[in-house]
């Protein structure tokens, strides 16, 4: 039992305690409370296996920008609880239980079959020298712009595009689009039902003739 | 030194987790979320294969991963925010235009 | 369960513990005081004479302050949602006290005064419990700790901090707090890029992300009288990351001129509305230590922290210097405080996407290229 194994411990509890406050909420920003300390939590995890930059990027990134932007669609929507259940989501629980079982025993099988877990490579926390150690900015940034230059620019094109995305589907005045289309939709409806209670009307009265 | 199989065990109990809260959650935020949670699993396996592997590679992938998720979450609330102000609800199976 | 004792090292632990107590009362103190400066230095540019009556000159006028704030009654209005409205307080405060742990006070290995007698006697405390610590201190850091993401773990949780003024405006189900809140996390993601942003320019000039670090590069001076601080490296690049710097941190901390979640002439107090006595002093208390983070950074970044004349002589000079830089930033927060209007909230989003984010990519671009030419 060394440190690292209670640390491992205390955070694996609490990020499954966490992930399952998510499935289980109806009130949707206990479930963004649950995935922050899910990936509080992670970010600790990280940090027990020497991935500090990650650890950090971790935290700024998915807990300081992504989450912060679902709590502010979240607060902007003032959606509080949810509503009725339809008669889909029953089934869905019903079928849910028995597949989380499912995939997490095929899961643990797998990592039964191939529990060969290979040591540590000694070298790769280094404390006499940090900056030499795996998972350090100076060794992320050395791979990121050398061997993997391309994919980093990939990254940077689709950000861009995501912005200009949200951009053109946040716009205002896309509502009016939208809402000529429902418009046009909902009159095709009323005009078939209304055709069809005709429809239906006319036979009436043939059969009552 | 912890065992890189309870890494893997609890990435994949948080992975399961997550799909399960793609079936039973009805509301779209939630289930956004389950997907972030199910992004993050397969995170944490990334970072201890390469932690045990002393390939940087692994580590690599996540911040491209979280580069995508970052993306994913922009243009999704876009779209969920221009839902919810042609449906007025956040309920996935409520939104069903194109079913007819 | 003996292998978990004996793996500590007693020496960095305890240190550390007597140190984190030490420098947070220290910065508990410069808060109360900021408290009391803001309120003299507002009332001599307006004219009045600002609290005076509690002690001499006033200066025991944070002490009454808070026994005030604990002896008022503590409301929890009754719609609120209470579990999320009497967390968000702590939400709040906790990150921006954790950030503390990295302040650079000082340079390391400073002797110790007493440092022989002081060891001896915690050694004698710990042979009296049944520890064999062996703990020597004749020279001793002043700052608790430092790794070599320090950078990045200051502003992962400042970005933390955001969500409890979120949560407090969302759980108190009042229209304030709820605009306040809004307002507060647009704003706070909005800056926080050009923050961080602004600050690369000093990291290619220290080519660390350890403050300590930083501040050790900035020691020494160009042609004899200039210091080599950051502010002046890769002129003008330093210097337009510094202005950035001030500009982004201003609004990260929710100050005047971009005190916009808690305008009180349009939003009663903005998140924290609700609130009352000791929780409100959580939430005052979170927003001068954001404020006395941004200074250090500052001081620690741009400044050059501890480094100035003879602190390689005397290093105890090291702290002082420190301390009156970050004074003179706090100075700043409420020079500004009395001098500038409030913004309107369009101007800000503009200002802050349109002009200060475009401003430091193109200085990131403008260093790259004079770091390249020149380092």
């Amino acid at each position: 039992m060394e440190f690292t194994h209670v640390l491992f411990l205390a955070f694996a509890a609490l990020a499954v305690v966490a992930a399952f406050n998510i499935i289980l909420q109806r009130n949707p920003i206990y479930c963004a409370i649950g995935l922050i300390v899910v990936l509080c939590a992670l970010a600790g995890l990280f940090l027990t296996l020497h991935a500090q930059f990650i650890a950090a990027i971790q935290i700024i990134v998915y807990a300081g920008a992504i989450m912060v932007l679902f709590v502010f669609v979240i607060m902007l929507l003032n959606v509080r609880e949810e509503e009725s259940k339809t008669d889909r989501q029953k089934i869905l629980k019903v079928i849910a239980v028995p597949l989380f079982l499912a995939l997490l025993a095929e899961v643990f099988v797998v990592i039964r079959l191939v529990n060969n877990s290979p040591p540590a490579i000694a070298s790769a926390a280094d404390n006499t020298n940090p900056a030499a150690s795996l998972g350090s900015v100076e060794s992320i940034a050395t791979a990121m712009f050398t061997t993997y230059v391309l994919p980093f620019e990939a990254t940077s094109v689709l950000i861009l595009m995501a912005i200009v995305g949200a951009m053109l589907l946040a716009r205002k005045n896309s509502k009016d689009d939208f809402e000529r289309i429902e418009q046009a939709l909902t009159l095709e409806n009323d005009e078939t039902e209304q055709a069809m209670q005709a429809d239906a009307e006319k036979s009436k009265e043939e059969v009552a003739a | 030194m912890v065992p890189l199989s309870w890494y893997l065990a609890l990435s994949a109990v948080l992975f399961t987790i997550g799909v399960v809260g793609v079936i039973i959650q009805r509301n779209v935020i939630v289930l956004f979320m389950c997907v972030e949670l199910m992004l993050n699993a397969v995170n944490l396996t990334l970072v201890s294969f390469s932690r045990y592997l002393g390939d940087i590679t692994g580590q690599l992938f996540v911040f491209i991963v979280m580069a995508v998720a970052a993306a994913e979450a922009a243009v999704g609330l876009a779209i969920i925010i221009s839902l919810f102000r042609n449906r007025e609800t956040l309920n996935v199976d409520e939104a069903d235009l194109l079913k007819l | 369960m003996s292998s978990l004792l004996n793996s500590i090292d007693f020496q960095y632990v305890i240190g550390a513990l007597v140190k984190i107590v030490v420098f947070w009362l220290l910065i508990m103190m410069i808060v109360a005081y900021t408290v009391y400066a803001e309120r003299r230095v507002l009332a001599v540019i307006q004219n009045r004479l600002g609290p005076n009556r509690v002690g001499w000159q006033g200066l025991l006028q944070p002490f009454a302050d808070l026994i005030k704030f604990i002896f008022k009654e503590d409301i929890i209005p009754l719609s609120v949602n209470k579990w999320l409205y009497l967390i968000a307080p702590v939400v709040v405060l906790v990150p921006a006290m954790m950030v503390l742990i990295v302040y650079p006070f000082g340079p390391e290995n400073v002797p110790m005064p007493f440092g022989a007698e002081i060891s001896s006697a915690i050694n004698w405390l710990g042979s009296a419990i049944g520890f064999d610590w062996n703990i020597k201190i004749d020279t001793i850091d002043l700052h608790v700790t430092n790794f070599n993401i320090g950078l990045l773990y200051v502003f992962a949780l400042t970005s933390l901090g955001v969500y409890g003024i979120v949560i407090a405006g969302w759980s108190s189900n009042s229209k304030y707090s709820l605009l306040g809140g809004l307002r507060s996390s647009a704003q706070m993601i909005s800056y926080e890029l050009a923050l961080s942003l602004s600050v690369i320019a000093v990291v290619i000039q220290a080519g660390t992300l350890d403050l300590v670090k930083i501040v050790d590069q900035q020691s020494g001076a160009w042609f004899g009288f200039i210091p080599k601080w950051n502010i002046l490296g890769l002129f003008p690049a330093g210097l337009i990351a510094f202005i950035v710097y001030l500009v982004s941190a201003i609004a990260e901390t929710n100050r005047v001129p971009f005190d916009l979640p808690e305008a009180e002439t349009e939003l009663v107090a903005g998140f924290h509305t609700e609130y009352s006595a000791l929780k409100f002093a959580l939430f005052f208390m979170a927003e001068y230590v954001n404020m006395m983070t941004v200074s250090v950074l500052a001081t620690s970044l741009f400044l050059g922290g501890w480094n100035g004349p003879f602190v390689s002589d005397f290093k105890w000079l090291g702290p002082v210097y420190f301390l009156l830089k970050v004074f003179f930033f706090l100075f700043l927060y409420i020079w500004i405080r009395g001098t500038l209007p409030r913004f309107r909230y369009d101007q800000l989003m503009n200002f802050g996407w349109k002009i200060l984010l475009p401003t430091a990519i193109f200085n990131i671009v403008l260093a790259s290229i004079i770091g390249i030419i020149f380092l």
